[in-house]
């Protein structure tokens, strides 16, 4: 099955990297990539996301023309901030890669939908 | 197509409602292994048993109960499969070739506790399926038990089977690494149970007793899992617990507190053996928090009379349970034996303490209304008894509650 794993950042998160040294930040982006390489015959593609404060929101359920608005959909706490696609065989083989994110505080895993091929 | 019940299959005597429910939760959990072993799909599986007990509920106490009531169940679930995969062929003609027993190749009863108790689904659909599937209940039992209505249990279920085949949660017995974790997460909605149950022996007269449920699970789970000592610890905790169940309620449907049960109506043979239990899994030498919550109640169980209670003890306990699980609720429950070993001023003191996380709960009040008492400060002691009457909507607690306001007397 393939899963999206969507990294959530916490406001607290992002201020405690911040007041990080140099050398510890870059410890952590380190254990991130180790992570990764370490899963590597798992994940399927993924990003980094830029910040929040970068996000512009279009709604299009206001009756009237697209609003765009600057900022994230919800305004919150907790951000997504990255995305990794992953295939493995059920939940709790995603559930055990996840136990050692040694990233963000949050990560929510999201089945993707198998659509059936398209028609020609 | 369909195929006729197996002919020395002749109907035994009569039996109580409580007795059919009893042989369906036999049996309803192997079913469901070997149908979802057939099928590969638990959603399917999990209907197929459903259909089979309320078939079973519905004709026993007409026809009288199948010899062999596990093969009256496959039976009447492969029929209702054929039916229902007719679209299916494959599946159809795994079932068609099946016969009753399916090969025991493994045990898959744990697979499907674990797939059950699932932490990825929400703690009431664990429990409702647990019960379904497991256990053998029907929806309307489950809804009554937990007095919610039908259509909620039975849009919980579907929930929950849409999560498990749509999110990948998948049917065996975790690895070693995960384990641990897994387990708790059966064993909390065992404990759940337990505690449903427990108190609403009172209040629910004549609807399924979930502590007989809580039971059976824990004691399935220490049959598969005999090396896991807080399986054994729930499990006499759960025992210790019924074996005392017949004086908890006078005749006119009361509650008797603790310290005036008749203790000649305790169950000592089966105090006797759950303790032996609990002593074995403590002999592994890893203390859990249900080993030591069987091991306080062992502590009340085995006293001869309230004044022979092992206060000390179950001091040692509670500050052994707190450094392994801290709540406020231990908390509570520790002051009552400080109170006996270091005095009620002390016990007050303690339970002072507690009030900001413990003002919603009844019995922090009726506690501490017993401390005040003890310590000869009865009109907030009185007052203390009327917040905990608020807070509580337990017929039975209210009523000791109520005696208590009217005489004044130390209920403890």
């Amino acid at each position: 099955m393939r899963y999206v794993l969507l990294f959530v950042e916490t406001e607290q998160f992002e201020r405690d990297f911040e007041a990080m040294s140099q050398a510890d930040r870059d410890r952590a982006v380190g254990l991130v990539y180790k992570w990764m390489a370490d899963h590597a015959d798992k994940i399927r593609g993924g990003r980094k996301l830029q910040p929040a404060a970068t996000a512009t929101t279009v709604r299009l359920d206001t009756g009237s023309d697209p609003v765009v608005t600057d900022g994230p959909f919800v305004e919150g706490k907790e951000v997504v901030s990255g995305y990794t696609e992953v295939e493995v065989d059920d939940l709790d083989q995603v559930l055990h890669m996840v136990s050692t994110w040694p990233g963000c505080p949050v990560v929510e895993i999201r089945p993707i939908l198998e659509m059936p091929p398209a028609l020609p | 197509m369909s195929f006729a019940v197996p002919r020395d299959d002749k109907p035994d005597q009569t039996f109580t409602n409580r007795q059919l429910e009893q042989i369906v939760r036999e049996h309803a959990g192997r079913l469901a292994t070997a149908l979802v072993r057939i099928t590969g799909d638990f959603a399917t599986a999990e209907d197929l048993v459903q259909d089979a007990v309320l078939a079973a509920l519905g004709r026993w106490p007409v026809e009288g109960v199948p010899n062999r009531p596990d093969a009256w169940l496959f039976t009447v679930a492969r029929n209702r499969g054929l039916d229902a995969l007719r679209r299916q062929n494959n599946y159809r003609t795994k079932l068609a070739e099946l016969q009753w027993p399916v090969q025991p190749a493994q045990d898959d009863r744990l697979s499907l506790i674990f797939m059950c108790c699932h932490p990825a689904l929400s703690r009431p659909a664990q429990i409702a399926l647990t019960l379904r599937v497991v256990c053998g209940l029907t929806t309307a039992q489950i809804a009554r038990a937990f007095l919610v209505s039908e259509a909620t249990v039975a849009q919980r279920i579907t929930r929950a089977k849409r999560k498990i085949t749509d999110a990948g949660i998948p049917y065996r017995v975790p690895d070693p690494s995960e384990l641990g974790a897994r387990l708790r997460e059966v064993l909390s909605v065992i404990y759940l149970l337990l505690n449903e149950g427990y108190l609403s022996t009172a209040q629910r007269g004549g609807s399924r007793d979930l502590v007989d449920d809580a039971e059976w699970l824990a004691a399935q789970l220490h049959d598969l899992m005999p090396a896991e000592p807080e399986v054994a610890g729930l499990l006499a905790l759960i025992r210790l617990h019924r074996a005392r169940a017949n004086a908890r309620f006078d005749a006119d449907g009361n509650l008797v507190l603790l310290v005036h049960q008749d203790r000649s109506n305790w169950d000592h043979e089966a105090i006797a053996g759950a303790s032996r239990l609990l002593q074995r899994a403590a002999a592994r030498r890893e203390p859990g928090p249900y080993q030591l919550q069987a091991a306080i109640v062992a502590c009340h169980a085995e006293a001869g009379d309230w004044a022979e209670t092992d206060w000390e003890q179950i001091l040692l306990l509670y500050d052994m349970l707190l450094h392994l699980a801290p709540s406020p609720l231990t908390r509570l429950h520790r002051s009552i034996a400080l109170r006996y070993v270091a005095g009620p001023e002390a016990a007050l003191a303690e339970v002072e303490a507690l009030g900001e996380s413990l003002d919603r709960y009844h019995l922090y009040h009726a506690t501490r209304a017993d401390l005040l008492r003890a310590t000869d400060r009865a009109d907030e002691a009185r007052a203390a008894d009327r917040r905990a009457l608020e807070l509580t909507a337990n017929p039975a607690e209210q009523a000791v509650l109520r005696h208590r306001l009217d005489w004044g007397e130390d209920g403890r």
